[in-house]
């Protein structure tokens, strides 16, 4: 087996949106909300959404955690700002299929998902898996109704 | 480079009689590599790595005696038997104890704390008793003591630290008092790696009446205990961590307090009679070791002890204290890296944080280049707290490190440093 080089993990763009998250912060409009907490690594992301229509009108987020989780809450609020519910839907089981395929081989990345690809490298670090999908798996809990427990990934 | 080479400790010329690279060949798997690099093993604090001479006693265990103790006439047990009563007399040696009955076999500090807890915690905490602890716990002594509170409406009182990280001693005294039932604190804190002054604690708390309670689990691996001179009532700790097989730990405890001491679980081996209506309870260490104990682990963990004894346990305790001064002295060479505690007294242990980089990408970056740290809350979550911080890189260092493992550490996290700039 080949050893994955440190930097297919920390990506140029992931190292950017680390260090300068893009919607960071609180959404005024924000029609639902959730939280989310990676017990293992102390990840802990808050999820703000303005849903209008059938569509992802806003998103923002808060929180602190490791690179990879900071890069993927940021690069997902990116991702996912003006589309509809129902595409969102399908952009988080392309990034869960992305991030948790088989190490070291041969993945297809969608087209849609576009910029979310420098995800891939993720998939031969399994620990950090659960970083990249805790801003989508909170989402799902914005979408569902912002449960009052945090989401957990553990 | 060159200056630091130049004051790195080097073992044959600080230590006579320490051949630093045998002893690293008695440790097999410190011979493997990890991600093509050769193991850098910096996580002493979680677990230590076994000598051969663990691995072998543990063998033979299985391949030579293996059966029940305590419980048959035949050879074999009666093998086992003196081979698993043979290590609890190791231990109390170990310990500095007087008496080998006065040491229980237990999974680890954990089981240790607990059994305290339950046994000796529930007969004598009540209602409006306190129970002292300081605020550099793990959490292993610090829950355990929680819902003994919980359950008999008794107070936990947290002696506050410093911002060095070392137990204000001051606010220890002041918070002692006749509600004082039981004071827990750690030999040394896993997070920190601050060395209490656990004399100072035991006469005092003893002051007031409190059982001493002593989490020991990164004391005994790393700095020489004598119960008798640390003066305390009970001392805890892991085989796993003090260079044995995991599983194996023990809790020593002054013979009137096992004495007084009511059973922890019920079953096979610690029993004088049972009848339905009724058991009479052995007498200690076998009272708390109902059911058959791990055998081969206390083994081990007495093959750990005679290993380590045969090494010297000043000598290695002084070479890793070497090591350990080398690494906090250069660690802040390293730009954004700033130490998470600076006790007055340490061992082992060392936490820092980069800044703008999390403990855990700083992990990653270290295992790439074969260097095992923990990252994370080191089961210590109110100590982050307490340094405002929800997490940090921890070195924890062990008499088999080189010194050109600090190099290494360090040569990674210049790398991580640049890389999250």
């Amino acid at each position: 087996m080949t050893v994955a080089d440190l930097s297919d993990l920390y990506q140029e763009v992931i190292l950017d949106h680390n260090r300068r998250p893009r919607n960071f912060g609180e959404l005024p409009a924000a029609n639902r909300t959730a939280r989310g907490h990676n017990p293992l690594c102390g990840d802990k992301v808050t999820l703000f959404v303005q849903v209008a229509g059938d569509r992802v009108e806003d998103i923002a987020f808060q929180g602190s955690g490791c690179a990879i989780s900071m890069a993927a809450a940021s690069l997902m609020t990116e991702a996912l700002k003006g589309v509809p519910v129902e595409e969102a839907q399908s952009l988080f089981e392309g990034f869960h299929r992305l991030v948790t395929s088989r190490p070291g081989e041969p993945v297809e990345v969608p087209a849609e998902l576009g910029k979310l690809a420098v995800f891939a490298g993720v998939r031969d670090y399994p620990v950090r898996v659960k970083c990249a999908t805790l801003p989508w798996h909170t989402f799902n809990a914005a979408l569902a109704g912002g449960e009052a427990r945090p989401v957990s990934t553990e | 480079m060159a200056a630091a080479a130049e004051r790195a400790p080097q073992p044959n010329e600080a230590l006579p009689g320490f051949d630093l690279e045998r002893v690293r060949a008695d440790f097999p798997i410190l011979a493997r590599r990890v991600h093509g690099r050769p193991l850098v093993y910096l996580d002493n604090a979680a677990t230590t790595q076994k000598p051969r001479a663990v691995l072998a006693a543990i063998a033979r265990v299985y391949e030579e005696s293996c059966s029940n103790v305590a419980r048959g006439v035949h050879t074999l047990s009666q093998e086992a038997t003196a081979l698993y009563e043979g290590a609890r007399a190791t231990v109390a040696r170990f310990l500095g104890a007087a008496d080998p009955c006065e040491v229980v076999f237990v999974r680890g500090t954990t089981e240790g704390i607990n059994l305290m807890a339950a046994a000796w915690g529930r007969a004598r905490v009540g209602a409006g008793d306190e129970v002292l602890v300081t605020g550099l716990e793990h959490h292993s002594n610090l829950v355990p003591w929680q819902m003994l509170c919980e359950e008999k409406g008794a107070r936990l009182v947290v002696v506050p630290i410093d911002d060095r990280g070392d137990v204000v001693m001051e606010e220890f005294e002041r918070l002692l008092s006749p509600r004082t039932k039981i004071a827990a604190v750690a030999h040394v804190s896993n997070a920190l790696g601050t060395v209490n002054p656990v004399r100072r604690m035991s006469d005092m708390a003893h002051a007031v009446g409190a059982t001493v309670v002593v989490d020991g689990a990164q004391g005994a691996p790393h700095l020489p205990v004598d119960v008798a001179a640390l003066g305390c009532d009970a001392y805890a700790f892991s085989g796993h961590k003090t260079y044995g097989p995991s599983g194996s730990g023990a809790l020593w405890a002054r013979r009137e307090l096992l004495e007084a001491m009511p059973p922890y679980q019920g079953g096979g081996g610690m029993i004088t009679s049972v009848t339905f209506e009724g058991t009479e309870f052995g007498p200690p260490p076998h009272r708390f070791e109902a059911g058959t104990p791990a055998i081969e682990a206390a083994v081990g963990l007495a093959a750990a002890i005679d290993y380590l004894e045969a090494i010297g346990r000043e000598r290695a305790a002084a070479w890793e204290q070497a090591l350990l001064d080398d690494a906090v002295a250069r660690l802040p060479e390293v730009p954004g890296l700033a130490l998470v505690g600076t006790p007055r007294r340490r061992a082992s242990v060392v936490s820092f944080t980069l800044a703008g980089a999390h403990p855990h990408d700083v992990g990653t970056v270290l295992d790439r280049r074969g260097i095992a740290v923990r990252a994370g809350h080191h089961c210590a979550q109110p100590v982050m707290e307490r340094f405002g911080v929800p997490a940090t890189t921890r070195a924890s260092f062990a008499f088999y490190n080189r010194p050109d493992e600090v190099d290494a550490l360090i040569a990674g996290l210049h790398e991580a440093a640049e890389l999250f700039a």
